[in-house]
This record gives C-alpha cells, sequence and structure tokens, in this order.
C-alpha cells in the first residue's frame, strides 16, 4: 500500500521533513534487524558446520557435508533477495540456472559450476562476519540510545528513585528538567536517527543488491551456457551425420555392391537374348544406384576428411568442382575435428555457389593457419552479387556453424564482381593420428 | 595367360568377403585366407605368401583407412609384393599412398563398384599380380579434368589413351577400345612420354611413370 503512495526507494523519501513519518524508518529498522538475526543463525550454523564437518572428515562423512556447506551461500542469498523487497520494489533477479536435467545430482553438478554458487558463499561468509555485527550496530546507535534517552523520566522514577539515573551509562542527571532535557535530546537524536537509519539501511540494501544479483556477469554466464548449448547442438548433429554414414557405408552400399556382383556374374551366365539384355539393364542401374549412394555418401561425410585432414579434402573438392579451381592451401597437420568439417563444407558450398550462380571461368581456394587461426579465402572472377542473407544461400546455416566455432564468415560480392569469401576460426594444431 | 593366383583378401562384410570369394574361384583363382580385419591381413600375408593382396581400404578397428595403411606397410617390406586396394570412395590421396609404396608398379586401386564389372575387374587383378598399375577410371577422369599443369601439353586423343594406360591396359587393349591400329596407339604413348619429359628407358617402367604424373603433380 504504502509503496504506491508514498516514495518508491529510501533515498527518494530521505530529502523529505515528512521522512521519520513516512514507513522507511520503519522498514529501515525492520530490515537491519532481520539482518541482524538471519546473519547470526548464519555464522552459527557455518561455524557448526564447519567444525562438525572437519572433524567428520577424518572418518570421510565429514566431506559431504563440507561440500554441502560450501552451498550454504543458495539459501542466505535466495533470503537476502527476499528482504532487498523490504528496502524497495527493485527486482533483484536469481542468477542460478536450471540445471539440465531433474535430479540432485545434476542440480549438485550445475551449482557447483556456476560462478554465482561461489559469489553467493563469499557473501554468506562477509554476512556471518562482518555486515550482520554491523547491522545490529547500526540499530543499537540510531534507535536504542535515542529511545533510551527519551525514556530518562521514566527510568529515573523507576529505577532511580526519582534522583539520579545514569543515561545510556555515561552522565548522570539528578534533577528533573536535566531529565526532560535527555529526553528532548533523545527525541531529537530519534528523529536525526531515523535518518540515519534510513540512510545506513539503504546503503547495506544496495551493497547486497551489488554483490548478489547478476550484474555484466549474469547476462555473460547466460550467454555462454547458449553459446555451449550450441556447440552441443553442432556436435550432436555432426555425430548424426557420422552415424547415417556410417550406416549407408556399411549396410547399403555393401549390399549393392554384391548386388552389382551377382547380377554380373548371371550375366556373363546368361545365354544370349531376352534375359540376358535385363540382366544388363539391371546390372546398369544397379551401377547407377551405387553411384548416387557414393556421392550421397560422400556429401554427408567425406571419409577423406576424417582419413587426411583438410587439405586433402579441400583439394579434393577443387577436384570434383565443374570449373577450374586453382589451389593454394598449406595445412601441414591436423585441426580439430568440428573446424575441419565446418571449414571444408563452407569451401564445398562456395564452389557450389560459384558453378551455379557466379558464371566464373575460374575460381581460387587459399588457405593456412596462422596466428592461432584457419584462414580460408575463396575468389571467382564471376558477376558478384552474392549474399548470405535470403533463401537458396545455404552459406547462412553455415555462417552460423563457423560462429559456433567463435569464427567469422565474411562475403565480399560486389555487383559485377568479383566474389571473395573468407572463412577465419581461431583453433590449435591436434595431434590425430590415428 | 590364365595362370591361378593365390588370393589374400580382406574385407570386413561379410557379404562381400563370400561373394568375391566365389567370384575369384570361378575364374579359377584361389583365395587361400579371407580375412576381416588388418592385423590378420598381414598376419596372413606372412603366412601364405600370396601372389596378390585384394583389400578393403576401411576396415575394423577404427573404421578409416586401415586397409590402406596395412597395404602401404605390406608394400614397404616387400616392395614387389602385388596389392589391389578397392575402396568405396574416388581418392586422389588413397591413390597417392598407395604408388608412392615401392615404384608404384604392381598396385592397382579400384572403385569397389568395379568388382560389379566382372571381367574388367578379373582383368585388372591379372595385370597387378603381374606388375602391372590399375587406377581407378573415375581417379584418372578426375585427375586429367584438373590436372592441367603438366598435361596441358598432351592433346585430347593423348589423354584418352593415357586414361586408358592408367587402368592398366595394354598397348592392344587400348587399340580396340579407341578403335585405332596399334602402331598408331604406340605413337601415341611415345608422343606422351616425350611431352611428360620421360626420357626413353625400360618401356613398362615409363608407362608407370606416366601414370604417375598425373597423381603426383
Amino acid at each position: 500500500m504504502s509503496r504506491t503512495r508514498g516514495p518508491r526507494t529510501v533515498w527518494r523519501a530521505l530529502p523529505s521533513p515528512r521522512f521519520p513519518l513516512t514507513c522507511w524508518p520503519w522498514r529501515s529498522v525492520g530490515y537491519l534487524i532481520s539482518g541482524a538475526l538471519a546473519g547470526a543463525v548464519v555464522l552459527v550454523v557455518t561455524v557448526t558446520g564447519a567444525v562438525v564437518g572437519g572433524a567428520l572428515s577424518v572418518v570421510l562423512i565429514g566431506l559431504p557435508l563440507l561440500a554441502l556447506l560450501a552451498l550454504t551461500g543458495i539459501p542466505v542469498a535466495a533470503l537476502e533477495r527476499r528482504r532487498l523487497g523490504l528496502m524497495g520494489p527493485v527486482p533483484a533477479p536469481d542468477p542460478h540456472r536450471r540445471p539440465a536435467e531433474p535430479g540432485l545430482r545434476s542440480w549438485a553438478a550445475c551449482r557447483f559450476r556456476e560462478r554465482a554458487t561461489w559469489w553467493e558463499l563469499g557473501y554468506a561468509l562477509l554476512f556471518a562476519v562482518v555486515l550482520w555485527p554491523l547491522d545490529a550496530l547500526a540499530v543499537t546507535v540510531c534507535t536504542a540510545v535515542p529511545l533510551a534517552m527519551l525514556s530518562t523520566p521514566v527510568l529515573m522514577e523507576v529505577y532511580g528513585d526519582g534522583s539520579e539515573f545514569r543515561v545510556v551509562k555515561l552522565w548522570t542527571v539528578t534533577t528533573w528538567p536535566e531529565a526532560f532535557a535527555a529526553a528532548a535530546c533523545g527525541l531529537v537524536l530519534l528523529l536525526l536517527g531515523s535518518y540515519a537509519l534510513g540512510a545506513l539501511a539503504g546503503a547495506r540494501a544496495e551493497l547486497t543488491r551489488l554483490l548478489l544479483t547478476p550484474g555484466p556477469a549474469g547476462p555473460d554466464e547466460r550467454v555462454m551456457e547458449l553459446a555451449r548449448s550450441r556447440v552441443r547442438l553442432v556436435d550432436a548433429f555432426e555425430a548424426e551425420r557420422r552415424r547415417i554414414e556410417r550406416d549407408l557405408h556399411d549396410g547399403a552400399q555393401q549390399r549393392i555392391v554384391a548386388l552389382t556382383m551377382m547380377l554380373g556374374l548371371a550375366r556373363l551366365d546368361a545365354p544370349p537374348g531376352p534375359l540376358a539384355d535385363q540382366l544388363t539393364r539391371a546390372h546398369e542401374e544397379a551401377g547407377k544406384a551405387l553411384a548416387e549412394l557414393r556421392e550421397l555418401i560422400h556429401g554427408i561425410h567425406p571419409q577423406v576428411l576424417a582419413d587426411y585432414g583438410l587439405q586433402a579434402a579441400v583439394a579434393d573438392a577443387a577436384e570434383r568442382s565443374v570449373i577450374p579451381v586453382g589451389l593454394d592451401v598449406e595445412l601441414p597437420g591436423r585441426l580439430p575435428e568440428a573446424v575441419e568439417a565446418a571449414a571444408y563444407f563452407v569451401v564445398c558450398e562456395a564452389l557450389a555457389n560459384v558453378a551455379r550462380h557466379s558464371g566464373a571461368s575460374r575460381a581460387e581456394v587459399r588457405g593456412g593457419h596462422r596466428g592461432g587461426r584457419l584462414f580460408l579465402e575463396i575468389h571467382d572472377d564471376g558477376r558478384g552479387g552474392a549474399s548470405t542473407s535470403g533463401g537458396g544461400s545455404g552459406l547462412t546455416g553455415l555462417a552460423d556453424r563457423v560462429s559456433v566455432l567463435d569464427g567469422r564468415l565474411a562475403l565480399f560480392s560486389p555487383a559485377g564482381g568479383p566474389t571473395r569469401l573468407r572463412v577465419e576460426i581461431p583453433c590449435e594444431w591436434t595431434d590425430r593420428s590415428a | 595367360m590364365d595362370r591361378s593366383l593365390r588370393v589374400v583378401l580382406a574385407e570386413d562384410s561379410v557379404l562381400l568377403r563370400e561373394g568375391l570369394t566365389g567370384l575369384l574361384g570361378r575364374f579359377g583363382h584361389e583365395v587361400v585366407a579371407a580375412v576381416g580385419d588388418a592385423e590378420a591381413l598381414v598376419a596372413a600375408v606372412a603366412e601364405h605368401g600370396p601372389d596378390i593382396v585384394v583389400t578393403d581400404v576401411r576396415m575394423p578397428p577404427g573404421f578409416q583407412d586401415e586397409g590402406l595403411h596395412a597395404a602401404v606397410r605390406l608394400r614397404e617390406s616387400r616392395p614387389t609384393l602385388p596389392v589391389l586396394v578397392l575402396s568405396q570412395y574416388v581418392q586422389r590421396a588413397y591413390a597417392a599412398d598407395l604408388l608412392d609404396s615401392g615404384d608404384g608398379s604392381g598396385v592397382g586401386y579400384l572403385l569397389k563398384d568395379r568388382v560389379g564389372q566382372i571381367e574388367e575387374f578379373i582383368d585388372a587383378l591379372r595385370e597387378v599380380a603381374d606388375g602391372g598399375t590399375v587406377v581407378d577410371p573415375e581417379v584418372v577422369r578426375q585427375l586429367l579434368r584438373r590436372r592441367r599443369d603438366p598435361l596441358e601439353r598432351l592433346t585430347a586423343r593423348e589423354r584418352e589413351v593415357l586414361a586408358l594406360v592408367a587402368q592398366g591396359r595394354s598397348n592392344g587393349a587400348v587399340a580396340r577400345e579407341l578403335v585405332v591400329s596399334e602402331a598408331a596407339v604406340g605413337k601415341h604413348i611415345g608422343n606422351i612420354l616425350a611431352k611428360l619429359d620421360l626420357p626413353p628407358a625400360d618401356e613398362t617402367h615409363r608407362r608407370v611413370l606416366a601414370v604417375l604424373t598425373f597423381l603426383r603433380s
């Protein structure tokens, strides 16, 4: 209710002369007191946990307990985010990711890998050791002391027999005027204290917000998670390609080879006549099916890429091209599989586009590895005007695949030509002799 | 001419292994050992000392180019051992590896498809066993299309002749194929050798070198 009517944050309320009459001093006190109590509990729990866990670690039971203790920050941070609501409506989002799978194991694996978990543990320790005593001190100084002074006349009557009382155990009042003067001072201090409390609680809330809400690190982590899931997808896609290739190669292809062999033998045995003619036709058809299947398998995942690496595979792609392709590719080693595959398919797609759309009479493939990057460049002398956007171009999908590897694909194709396609992928040589 | 060959066969697909054994047997050749992986191939060759080895490229355990590697290793220890490699792929890199072993004679690199062309396959087998070089027409076609550099000087007809020579044909077979006289083929081959800077020496060896020129240029 008051949130909608009054100022929305303590900072906006503070400059107002009506501040002591708003809800904010009460909220501030509530925030600080609950902080002091929660912090004390956290201190007790963590110290107990650490002592018990440390003692039991001798018999190994303590180790899981200590591991559990490392997760203390998570409930503490959740509570702290909730308490922030007392100090204003600014949302404090939870930086934790959802675990990839349900189940305790996946949850723990996810939490232990997150940076937020360790930040929160740090916050919990800071909270238990430094912050809650400060909360308690602030409340004590700003409310208990002025209240004590305010109640001097009453206290003098009750405990000092109406003749003497030590205000806040510091100085002694002996007369009623002095006692009421002290009470007046207490009232003034209480009013001033409400401002101080508001400021302290506000600052304390800001500190918590700063430490516990995802700053620039939060989105980063999410982007990284997205990138990781994309890499996983591409890997799965690549594995599936290989499985299909293997299945076709070991299954269908072998059977058709056996079939052509049988048909070939049958042809030799058949006496001339319509049967021999039909066998001949069947034999030819089987041969064509085999050739088509071979091309299909090659397109799915060329074996030469796995066996001999990118340089040989690019040379192979260049030899298959219908227009002449000059080659200047120097890659004396093997690169990570995903990089080789992405680069190879870029070259294939580029050469296919050159042949199909560019009207070029000649293309050139250059490539190498320098400064921790693989680069490949495909030029042609065609009419240009190619684009990675829009339908029909398989380059868009390939650009995505390259970007998953942190690489870049750039296309320069002014109308009238020439066209230059460049792909760069950061990577290092790998030792893949098998 | 039709001597019976003792063959060691390496092929992991049981279907094809049986089929090839039957096929070779039908033409009077004896498969002395039919094995399913590269290690067994090396062992079988050591045991039987065959006239020729016929092997698949891709075999267990890695299903990469184990068969080819085994063939190259066998040729290193016995450079005169004829080896015919059957591949599912047209790949210059495979063919080049094979031809680089020894001096490139007594080797063959064929697409598996060719097995279906029964008579051509048997001819190729015999050619390799006799120390010839047989490269799959598909590989040769790619090379002729792409490898312009040293071959640019050849005429279209000379390229055709070279393609057939690379497939292991004799002059007589080339003449029949192109429907010209054997003397004309001899003249073409002389021109090819001259244009490829292969000075006169042992005739068969120069033919092999001419084929290798495609593969290594």
